[in-house]
């Protein structure tokens, strides 16, 4: 298990980085915590031939507060920093929430948010997190800069808007709303474990306690993060008793995902347990929100 | 005298293991040495056309590239591994041995075709991706319920089916038991593979030294002794050319026992071939694919009872998957014998054993070896007659023990060393009633359990005993020496693999010779150092090793009061061995040191008398008449969240009697150990191969290990029988803590669902299994 030859570089700006990834187009690949690259190319399933290592731009790495209560990640940050930072806690605590659920402590001392955002790992809690928040991106290339909703990020199984000669550079995320809760929930074999399904809900209410706006993504139920459409309309302007809650998590089980059976879970069982999951998330923001 | 036996001493090996300071194979460094990588076959079954190795070898850096025709006449089957099975009629058995490298037809995934020798592993891996193979793929023996249909593909072509071996065991008159019986239970019960899974996978150093002509192996082997014969004898060598050291071994648990891998042969031949020493560390992809697993079996299975919960007699017709080898024969299927009639008084007893060659990886034995599938099916019938008879489950098995007078008990099968079963001492019924009230069995029963119910909560308890085989032959030994310094030097070739047996058995050693553990230093897994013996498996270091250890101790010990009674001139009975002193008790100050003594047994001048030998030292051998039966009961407590499948376990017990007990400390770390690798067996660890035999979770981010999370606090109780077949009256207990577990699982998981009617009858379970299961009896209400 040891990776063909590759040439590496080891910039320490963003602007050396990206003039490297110009150079080297599709034969580069950025290296951040190197927590799913490097496995990859010891399988030999990656064989770049170039890795531009980020691990030394000290300007990618930094957590700051965003004007109007939001935040603003550097790709580089790594999950150890946002799990322990008392900004991510007080304006992003559905994020606060996710970071123990990221594999083990080991890994989490050296991945970053930007590489888990990058990789487009469907089982990624940061990635379904990043689009229950409206997360957005900022990307940026030789030729410029340019932002994309985390919503639409995401095209497919490891695969995003990201050309090769771009770089992640920074994740935004907007101030909560007032009256608004939060849940993630999964289920994995181990605590560290991949999960096999997750969900995060963000749940707004208006005055009179009725859901204004609900977002409901699912993690390892497809080929990227899955937003539960149906099952926000189920809840959309009305009061989230407990039986609207649960006909909800139905009708995300049943409508909004096409879940696919593999050597942990089948579909079956995935789907039981989107429905369990949505239940139990959404009754936790709704407590959340009316606080 | 100070005990010793019996202490909980802290592992005197552990500050070595803990702080980087011990020597693993892979830490092995040789100026000038070459690495090696080996291609595998990607498919299960599939002829070899061609191999065509020119660009590998041309590839900068690489030195050689080796295929089985590169071999010639040295192209040979491993050897068996253990002795195969006496030609009595009505045995069949079919020995195919794997290969060194495959020539005409890989047999399944991860078989090496071709092995590339480079200045580096980085090298030689890429130069391994430069080879052309040519592989035509065969239709595939996938499983063992289809190896035997009529149109099966052959894994071996020139056998008429994929029959491996078959044999029958019986015991009384089952069918006429049968006409008897008030109760029948027969059930299709069904074990699936796992893997070993050690935390250092497997490696080997080779250094042929072409001007002394001797080679030097380390290898992370459990029987060095063995190894170092069947090199020498393959490789045309005399033993004393050939020195192998199984330094410290980062967990085994019985794949690296002597198998003679096709790449422990290889890169031997290959240091030779090239005058080069030849590193070759498996990686863990690898070790999925070339290392033994174990444990899949299919048993037809039938228990008769009376009304009144008095078992009559068990059968089991049996599938045993051998993988696409068979080296080591009937052991793992015979230990299934063994153990199917549990710790109780069977009368009648049928086994109708049959196995088969299947396009997967070898199966050898694996801590727990056959066992924990015996003990699965005859407590599954059991716990199945039980709810039936409506009998408690502690109930039925107090009334099946074996009683406490029937022992020596003849079980009148044969053991998997085609020896007499037979059951040396026990005790089963206060080690039950011990395990029952620790846990709280009757409380939580009648009060809690119906608490929690009414709160919703699924809870369950189930509470399991089981036998394990034990401490066979055929022997092992020891030399003990006392150096001049006063420390005491042990050398034994069983070999370790992180039991603790330097602790251990220097505890043995301290008990005779009145010193400090640590100032005992035991060389084990050193051929240069000592060469009889076989290694450390089958749970028998404690009883084959350090008997052979304490036998020597007795001799040296009998040499020390010898010379010691000259010297202070007092009579031996009135010598006493203290602090590493020799003293005439009541008269401190007339002492002499081990030291001092072993000095003066090597005197520099003057002569040795005759008949007598220079210096304190000695050495010895133990083996048993046959193996000793442990014993001991698991009880656990768990919760099942009902809507995700997830298990919580909430309490955990265990009480081994493994007769004397040398150190609880140890003891009780190799429970824990055990019940860990159990925990995997019943609810995480499970080979998953395709229609293909290709192997699905090949890494342990999908092979799920349990971690520190998913083991709990275990509360451990002991209770001592001592075995009769040797000096120290131990028993062993490697495997106990594996053994029990799936079957406990089974009872405690039915347990926590009493409305679904629910029959756990397969092992490994998982979340996903469950739901399905109480899906399936959801649809039937």
């Amino acid at each position: 298990m040891k990776p063909p030859p590759f040439e590496y570089y080891n910039p320490t700006t963003v602007d050396e980085a990206l003039s490297l990834l110009a150079e080297h187009g599709y034969d580069a690949k950025p290296l951040a915590g190197g927590q799913s690259l490097i496995p990859i190319m010891n399988f030999r399933l990656a064989q770049p031939a170039v890795l531009v290592d980020l691990n030394n731009i000290s300007e990618l790495s930094y957590i700051q507060p965003d004007e109007g209560g939001g935040l603003r990640l550097g790709a580089m940050t790594r999950h150890h920093q946002v799990e322990h930072d008392p900004l991510i806690a007080e304006r992003a605590p559905l994020i606060f929430e996710a970071m123990p659920m990221i594999a083990t402590s080991q890994i989490r001392s050296r991945g970053t948010f930007g590489g888990s955002i990058a990789h487009a790992d469907p089982s990624a809690e940061l990635v379904a997190v990043s689009v229950a928040l409206g997360g957005r991106f900022r990307l940026r290339s030789q030729s410029g800069e340019r932002e994309a909703a985390a919503s639409e990020f995401f095209l497919g199984m490891f695969a995003t808007l990201l050309e090769p000669q771009e770089l992640l550079v920074e994740a935004t995320f907007p101030a909560m709303p007032a009256r608004t809760g939060w849940a993630l929930m999964e289920v994995a074999r181990r605590p560290h474990d991949f999960a096999l399904v997750g969900v995060a809900a963000v749940l707004s209410l208006d005055d009179q306690d009725r859901c204004q706006d609900t977002r409901i993504v699912f993690l390892s139920v497809g080929d990227g993060p899955v937003t539960a459409h149906h099952a926000a309309e189920v809840l959309r302007g009305q009061a989230p008793t407990p039986e609207l809650m649960r006909a909800a998590a139905e009708t995300a089980a049943a409508d909004d995902i096409d879940p696919s059976s593999d050597i942990h879970a089948s579909a079956a069982y995935r789907r039981h347990l989107v429905k369990v999951l949505t239940r139990q998330a959404l009754e936790l923001a709704f407590e959340r929100a009316k606080l | 005298m100070k005990k010793s036996i019996g202490e909980r001493i802290k592992r005197t090996e552990d500050p070595r293991l803990l702080t980087g300071q011990a020597l693993f194979v892979d830490d092995v460094n040789i100026p000038n040495m070459l690495h090696a990588a080996f291609l595998r076959s990607d498919y299960a079954h599939a002829y070899l056309r061609s191999v065509d190795v020119s660009e590998a070898r041309a590839r900068p850096g690489v030195v050689a590239v080796f295929t089985a025709e590169d071999m010639g006449d040295d192209w040979q089957p491993g050897p068996p591994l253990v002795s195969p099975p006496p030609t009595v009629e009505d045995i069949t058995f079919y020995s195919r041995r794997q290969v060194p490298l495959a020539k005409d037809k890989v047999r399944h995934v991860g078989e090496p075709i071709a092995v590339v020798i480079a200045e580096s592993r980085y090298i030689a891996e890429d130069a391994v991706e430069d080879i052309l193979v040519d592989l035509d793929p065969l239709e595939v023996v996938s499983d063992i319920e289809t190896a035997l249909d009529p149109n099966a593909p052959l894994v071996h072509d020139d056998l008429d089916s994929n029959l491996a071996a078959h044999m029958i065991q019986s015991k009384g008159d089952y069918q006429a038991a049968k006409a008897t019986a008030e109760v029948v239970i027969s059930r299709k019960i069904e074990i699936d593979r796992g893997a070993a899974a050690a935390m250092e996978n497997r490696g080997i150093v080779a250094d042929w030294d072409s001007k002394s002509q001797h080679l030097t192996v380390w290898d992370t082997t459990q029987a060095p002794i063995p190894i170092r014969n069947g090199l020498a004898a393959r490789l045309g060598l005399s033993e004393s050319q050939v020195r192998v050291i199984a330094p410290f071994i980062g967990g085994a648990f019985g794949p690296k026992m002597m198998m003679f891998y096709p790449e422990e042969m290889r890169i031997p031949w290959i240091s030779i071939q090239l005058g080069r020493a030849i590193k070759w560390i498996e990686d863990r992809r690898e070790n999925f694919y070339a290392t033994t697993q174990e444990r899949r079996q299919v048993h037809e299975a039938e228990m008769l009872l009376t009304r009144e919960g008095k078992i009559l007699g068990v059968s089991h017709t049996f599938l045993h998957d051998s993988g696409a080898y068979d080296p080591y024969g009937l052991t793992i299927p015979l230990n299934t014998e063994s153990h199917a009639m549990g710790a109780y008084a069977v009368p009648n007893y049928f086994s109708d054993l049959t196995v088969v060659f299947t396009n997967k990886i070898l199966t050898t034995p694996i801590r727990g070896a056959g066992r924990p599938q015996g003990i699965f099916v005859v407590e599954r019938l059991l716990d199945l007659a039980a709810k039936e008879l409506e009998m408690d489950p502690v109930e039925i098995r107090k009334l099946n023990f074996i009683p406490p007078d029937a022992f020596p008990y003849e079980q009148q099968i044969i053991d998997q060393a085609f020896s007499p079963l037979i059951f040396d001492s026990g005790d089963y019924q206060p080690v039950m009633e011990k395990a029952a009230g620790m846990i709280g069995y009757d409380q939580f029963v009648k009060e809690e359990q119906p608490r929690l119910r009414a709160e919703d909560k699924h809870v369950g308890i189930g509470i399991v005993p089981f036998v394990e085989t034990t401490g066979v032959g055929p022997y092992e030994g020891a030399r003990i020496t006392i150096e001049a310094s006063g420390k005491i030097n042990v050398a034994t070739g069983v070999g370790t693999q992180g039991q603790g047996h330097f602790t251990a058995f220097a505890q043995v050693v301290a008990e005779q010779l009145g010193v400090d553990v640590k100032d005992v230093n035991l060389v084990t897994g050193d051929t240069a150092q000592f060469h009889w013996g076989t290694g450390t498996f089958a749970s028998r270091g404690a009883v084959v090793a350090a008997n052979a250890i304490h036998a020597s101790a007795l001799i040296v010990r009998e040499k020390v009061l010898k010379l010691a009674s000259k010297l202070l001139e007092a009579p031996e009975e009135e010598l006493e061995l203290e602090d590493g002193y020799v003293r005439v008790a009541d008269i401190p100050h007339l002492s002499i040191s081990l030291g001092d003594l072993a000095a003066e047994a090597n005197p520099l001048r003057g002569a040795v008398e005759p008949g007598t030998e220079p210096g304190l030292e000695a050495t010895a051998y133990f083996g048993p008449k046959y193996g000793a039966i442990a014993f001991g009961v698991h009880a656990m407590i768990i919760e099942v969240d009902p809507e995700t499948m997830m298990v919580e376990i909430k309490r955990y017990v265990v009480v081994e009697d493994c007769g004397t007990v040398i150190n609880p400390l140890i003891l009780e770390g190799q429970i824990h150990g055990g019940v860990a690798m159990g925990i995997g067996n019943a609810y995480y660890e499970q080979l998953i191969y395709d229609e293909n035999a290709q192997l699905l979770n090949a890494s342990l981010a999908d092979y799920l290990i349990p971690t520190a999370n998913e083991v709990p606090r275990i509360e451990i109780g002991h209770f001592e029988t001592r075995s009769p077949l040797n000096p120290l009256g131990t028993k062993g207990v490697g495997e106990a803590g594996t053994i029990p577990v799936p079957a406990l699982f089974a009872q405690a998981i039915e347990n926590a669902f009493p409305d679904h009617d629910l029959e756990i009858l397969e092992m490994p379970l998982s979340p996903n299994r469950l739901f399905e299961l109480l899906q399936e009896k959801e649809s039937e209400k």
